[in-house]
């Protein structure tokens, strides 16, 4: 009798732990992670309203008015202090996470992190200051 | 063929995210906040036609679009995964994140090119 080996479409497998959905409420450094990684969409918001921006410049001054007027309603205010907020938050987050991915090395010596942080605020506050400048002066 | 943009994909996204850590709250302030709450006034249209006329300023607009559109792109699709537990939707998300960020940037650049 010869047997040939039987094989079934079960196969064991190994327990894992079901993950919700939810897993990110489940502790601070968890939840700052996925509010850190969605202010991808206030960025992308941002970077939309500005090409929206700039389509009402090409379009001519009353389309632009238009633009500015639209900013002014309550909806658009509310929807742009919360996005500020998260704009906020990947600023701040960024400049602290800068040294994390990038070492520098001056003559064989590591930055300190503090340092490079510092220096991200310094650009920060200074591109900042030009920024308005400009647009003060038109 | 992702995988060998991959590279590329993550400068996009380093580059976009220091862009829009650096010039993004001001900005947004400005335009956003206080122009519409009436704390600063808003520069003339011919004014702000004059600034957007000097190819530096387009540039400088260019960048300002682009790069952050694509970082966004990057990160929510990883967002995506990790948030939703969707990776096997890869090709649907690469498409809809990436695809939005390219139409973007090639709105950005029309518009910017017929400000000339």
């Amino acid at each position: 009798m010869s047997s040939q080996p039987h094989y079934t479409a079960y196969h064991p497998k190994w327990y894992r732990r079901p993950v919700s959905v939810w897993w990110w409420l489940e502790r601070w450094p968890y939840t700052k992670f996925v509010l850190r990684e969605l202010t991808s969409l206030p960025v992308g918001y941002f970077a939309l309203l500005t090409l929206w921006q700039v389509r009402a410049l090409v379009e001519g001054e009353a389309a632009y008015q238009r633009f500015l007027a639209r900013l002014e309603s309550p909806a658009f205010l509310m929807l742009n202090i919360i996005c500020f907020g998260g704009i906020m938050f990947h600023a701040l987050t960024w400049f602290h996470l800068t040294p994390k991915a990038m070492v520098v090395r001056i003559s064989g010596k590591r930055l300190p992190d503090a340092f490079i942080i510092f220096l991200n605020y310094v650009g920060w506050i200074g591109l900042s200051a030009g920024i308005v400048l400009i647009w003060m002066r038109g | 063929m992702l995988k060998s943009l991959t590279p590329l994909l993550w400068f996009l996204f380093s580059a976009g995210g220091t862009v829009a850590a650096l010039l993004f709250p001001i900005h947004f302030l400005v335009t956003g906040i206080a122009v519409p709450l009436g704390w600063l006034e808003a520069p003339s249209y011919q004014s702000v036609l004059d600034l957007a006329g000097h190819p530096l300023t387009r540039l400088y607009l260019f960048v300002l679009i682009c790069l952050p559109l694509f970082h966004a792109a990057h990160r929510f699709r990883y967002t995506l995964y990790d948030g939703l537990k969707i990776k096997h939707l890869t090709l649907l998300i690469v498409t809809v994140c990436y695809g939005t960020a390219l139409v973007g940037t090639m709105a950005a650049a029309y518009f910017l090119l017929s400000l000339l």
